[in-house]
């Protein structure tokens, strides 16, 4: 089982849920988070609308999902396609994590790995 | 008075006393989400404290005939204090309490964020009895000495805006700077600037036309004055902003309109349209630039009470004695109020400075109070720290 997530524009994370069930994930999860990657983070007062200050506080969305292992390279795909704007895709797009899983389990029922995902 | 008075009056002190739950939104927004509830709690136990003092012992020593700089306990605890609406005593004095209870919490805007809480309480009896009761009293008694001497200040631009300044500046020298704020504080929330600003404009309106204590001509023109130079200060504030940082801050207009109002209060009595709209334009370019410059001080007023309320309050007294119409003011080629208004400043600059340095030099000593929250509670927000409460429960456990 791979665990994969994305970071990814706010703005993109309906296109890249829909595309996440139609490459066959049986769910996911999302969390607001800020921070810094090659973007340099934005622009804020900082001092009563006077001053600006660059803070490393970029809005961004995690998309994680944990598929079986053959799903994987459909998935990123997937997500590749859904996130990636303009032509040839443009800094701020986002970065996906790709790791193992060593298990999992269904609270309801106890089933484990592939069954439970 | 008549019954118009009495009526528009109780409105009006009801309409001073909602700019301090203002206030609190207004300073609230502005700090970091570990200190809302101290940072609105400063302002709001002002009107249990302050409302107490004022009672018991305050009004008496501002507005007792007891001389030209104090006044006396003949009115302690409001004895002969008439609720007659036929002189209107305790309608004054009811009036006069709520301008008691905002000027200290002003000055809490300095001092956000690190000063401990049970000292403030001590901080607030004592400020009120031995600095804002005195410089009441010189300033609005008919016995005082800058009220003989003739300086003009209608609703309280030295009184409750220069002090306060210049008290915030001690206070913030005094508690020292605020952990970890080196890169600068973005405020929390920026809503509650803009609803904090917005209830403080609509108080000002008691506060400024309220102070000719009538429901007459005066009032409408002070009305007037008050809303014309907030708007011109807000609209200054914006375009400024813009023009150093290509974008238009909220936070900026809030803090634009408030110096505006603050700039207008000594003059609302005085001046006119147009001389409102010099006063707002002095009071956004003067107060933008003193926010900038402020930076470059060693001193931590975290919310720029000395930027907007003492450099505010400065240009409004002496905006009074160039702007005042009526062949009082520079502009009608008379310097003698303005003259007046700068003994008045420097007067209550220095009073205030010494004495509210004083203040807080014995309470830091005090065994049990001192003036600075233990460092661990200031990392940890004083919400948590010294109230047990958070502004933000997010977490969903119970």
């Amino acid at each position: 089982m791979i665990k994969i997530e994305a970071v990814v524009r706010p703005e993109r994370v309906n296109l890249v849920v829909e595309a996440l069930i139609d490459a066959g994930c049986g769910g996911y999860h999302i969390a607001n988070v800020t921070g810094k990657g090659t973007q340099q983070g934005v622009e804020v007062f900082t001092g009563r609308g006077a001053t600006i200050t660059t803070r490393a506080a970029l809005p961004k969305t995690v998309v994680t999902t944990v598929v079986k292992a053959d799903k994987k390279d459909a998935v990123v795909e997937a997500i590749i396609v859904a996130s990636r704007t303009g032509e040839d895709g443009q800094i701020g797009d986002g970065k996906i994590f790709v790791s193992p899983v060593s298990e999992v389990i269904r609270v309801r029922t106890g089933e484990k790995d592939a069954a439970a995902l | 008075m008549d019954s118009g008075s009495v009526a528009w009056m109780i409105m009006a002190s009801a309409l001073v006393l909602f700019m301090t739950p203002g206030l609190a939104f207004f300073y609230g927004g502005l700090v970091r989400g570990k200190n809302v509830v101290s940072t609105v709690m400063y302002s709001f136990v002002s009107m249990g404290v302050v409302s107490v003092v004022w009672v018991l012992w305050g009004y008496s020593l501002a507005f007792g005939e007891g001389g030209q700089f104090i006044g006396n306990f003949d009115f302690v605890g409001f004895k002969d204090v008439s609720s007659d609406p036929a002189d209107g005593a305790m309608l004054f004095a009811i009036f006069q309490m709520m301008f008691a209870i905002i000027t200290p919490a002003l000055i809490t805007g300095a001092i956000a964020e690190r000063f401990k809480f049970t000292t403030y309480l001590v901080f607030l009896v004592a400020w009120i009895t031995f600095v804002y009761a005195p410089i009441a009293h010189w300033v609005w008694a008919g016995d005082g000495w800058l009220f003989e001497l003739g300086a003009l200040d209608f609703a309280g631009g030295t009184v409750v805006h220069i002090n306060a300044g210049i008290a915030a500046v001690v206070a913030a020298y005094l508690v020292g700077k605020r952990r970890g704020v080196d890169r600068g504080v973005e405020p929390h929330n920026v809503p509650f600037v803009i609803l904090g600003a917005g209830i403080l404009w609509f108080g000002w309106f008691g506060f400024n036309a309220g102070s000719g204590l009538a429901a007459d001509g005066l009032a409408i023109s002070a009305f007037l004055v008050t809303n014309t130079a907030a708007a011109v200060a807000l609209v200054v504030w914006v375009i400024l902003g813009h023009i150093h940082t290509g974008k238009m801050s909220a936070v900026g207009a809030a803090t634009g309109a408030v110096a505006g109002l603050v700039a207008i209060t000594p003059a609302s009595g005085f001046v006119g349209p147009m001389g409102a709209i010099a006063v707002g334009l002095g009071a956004g370019v003067l107060t933008f630039y003193a926010v900038r410059i402020r930076y470059k001080f060693g001193f931590d007023d975290a919310l720029e009470v000395m930027a907007v309320h003492g450099i505010g309050g400065i240009w409004g007294a002496l905006a009074t004695g160039i702007f005042a119409v009526g062949g009082i003011g520079l502009v009608d080629g008379d310097a003698e109020v303005l003259g007046y208004n700068v003994v008045a400043v420097l007067a209550t600059i220095a009073y205030s400075f010494i004495v509210t340095f004083i203040i807080l030099k014995i309470l830091d000593v005090i065994p049990g109070l001192g003036l600075r929250a233990e460092d661990a509670d200031e990392d940890a927000g004083l919400d948590i720290a010294l109230h047990g409460e958070r502004a933000y429960v997010g977490d969903g456990a119970d």
